[in-house]
């Protein structure tokens, strides 16, 4: 089992295929392959109810980011509001429909759905239960990471408040501030090496 | 990393008859059968990303013809009192950077124009260069995807800003901002351009020079 570092264990690089076998993990850094540099494992300081935490701190801040208003917008006595479902309805209304099904998507479905998979298998595997279709569902977990765009959308938001600071007065709503912790708390959470993480953990809780 | 002596032949799965899982990373033997699964996980596996040249090859097609309109139509437009402005990607990055905000500017340009242009060719020469076998520089090459694979998603950016100032701007008879044919296709941009490097296999890169020392 990785953390254990079994080493000796043949190993395939996934960018270039090169065959090597593990050696000692390290407590720092990382350990990458010797002909391409691609990362192969990266030390974490974190524990598994760390990371569980996490999780669960990013689910509520989301549940925020999405209810609560995100930017306000005044001129001459009008008043608008942005959250993001009304971003993706306002581009439904307008009749951009593929467009709006792709901002609801990377915006709002799939860190959702990243974060909800995230938290089901960590509070499962903290509690040293196996989660009920754990195989099955880790297999998401790969292709569901790269359509996550939460830090774009931040950027997004960045520049649209820029645009409109000239315009009217802008404030800032609690949703934005979610927005930005949630960015941060993925940010500390996830990697790219989630799926195995979660794969070394559910290997120590089955050969207990 | 120390830089493998050139005569000797690199050990990869191919040779050795092993398949890595994508999921759980563990080093599987390969199977003389079409559907393999990986022992520990049930995850599919295969030697090469399945049709990884054909599927790059046809997402990349799809963004080229998607970057023209998508640069040349206008992403938004404004009705005011005073009439209505149409705007594309490059004039608000100019718009931006007319107002004082030069880095916001530049990110917009970088993000919404440089990088998509940069993905498309930087992916075309990647798949010419494993399409003609060089063995030239691979480890830069490997580099080169790595690099165009993160930086895929922030060319979202114009559309998130579109769908804000969409939904705020609607002050009914004071201004107006309307989501215009452009938006579309600089979405279909992304969506082709990001398909296009996740179906890219940058194992394909090394291939050649493994097949050639032996």
């Amino acid at each position: 089992m990785l953390d254990k570092g079994e080493t000796g264990q043949i190993l395939l690089c996934h960018d270039c295929d090169l065959a090597q076998r593990w050696c000692a993990l390290p407590a720092r850094g990382c350990l990458c392959c010797r002909r391409c540099g691609a990362i192969l494992w990266r030390a974490s300081a974190m524990n598994l109810s760390a990371r569980c935490a996490l999780a669960l701190a990013g689910l509520m801040a989301f549940v925020l980011a999405c209810s609560m208003p995100i930017v306000a917008l005044s001129r001459q006595g009008m008043q608008t509001v942005a959250t993001l479902p009304a971003t993706v309805l306002a581009l439904w209304r307008q009749g951009q429909e593929p467009v709006a099904l792709l901002v609801a998507a990377t915006a709002m479905v799939i860190p959702a759905l990243e974060l909800l998979l995230l938290c089901y298998f960590l509070t499962a595997l903290t509690f040293a239960r196996i989660p009920p279709g754990f195989k099955l569902l880790l297999q998401c977990l790969p292709w569901l990471a790269p359509w996550g765009m939460s830090q774009v959308f931040l950027m997004g938001v960045l520049v649209a408040l820029v645009k409109l600071a000239r315009f009217a007065d802008v404030t800032l709503g609690v949703g934005l501030w979610s927005y930005a912790l949630l960015m941060l708390l993925m940010v500390l959470n996830a990697s790219s090496l989630d799926a195995r993480r979660l794969w070394n953990h559910y290997l120590a809780i089955v050969q207990r | 990393m120390e830089p493998l002596p050139r005569h000797r032949a690199a050990l990869n799965g191919v040779r050795l008859g092993l398949l890595s899982c994508p999921v759980c990373g563990r080093a599987c033997r390969a199977q003389p059968l079409s559907a393999l699964r990986c022992p520990q996980c049930r995850a599919r596996l295969h030697t090469r990303k399945p049709d990884s040249l054909n599927r790059c090859s046809a997402w990349l097609a799809a963004a080229f013809i998607s970057y023209l309109p998508a640069n040349l139509l206008p992403i938004m437009q404004t009705r005011t009192l005073f009439g209505n402005q149409s705007d594309t990607i490059l004039s608000g990055a100019v718009y931006l950077w007319n107002s004082g905000s030069w880095p916001l500017a530049m990110v917009v340009f970088v993000a919404s124009i440089l990088v998509p242009l940069l993905k498309i060719l930087g992916l075309a020469f990647l798949l010419l260069s494993v399409r003609w076998r060089w063995q030239w520089a691979p480890l830069q090459r490997t580099r080169l995807y790595r690099l165009l694979e993160l930086v895929g998603p922030w060319s979202m950016l114009d559309i998130f800003v579109v769908g804000l100032l969409v939904s705020l701007v609607n002050l009914r008879n004071l201004a107006t901002i309307y989501a215009e044919p452009g938006a579309l296709a600089f979405a279909a941009v992304v969506v082709f351009t990001m398909l296009a490097a996740r179906a890219f296999d940058p194992r394909l890169i090394w291939d050649s020079q493994d097949e050639c020392l032996g």
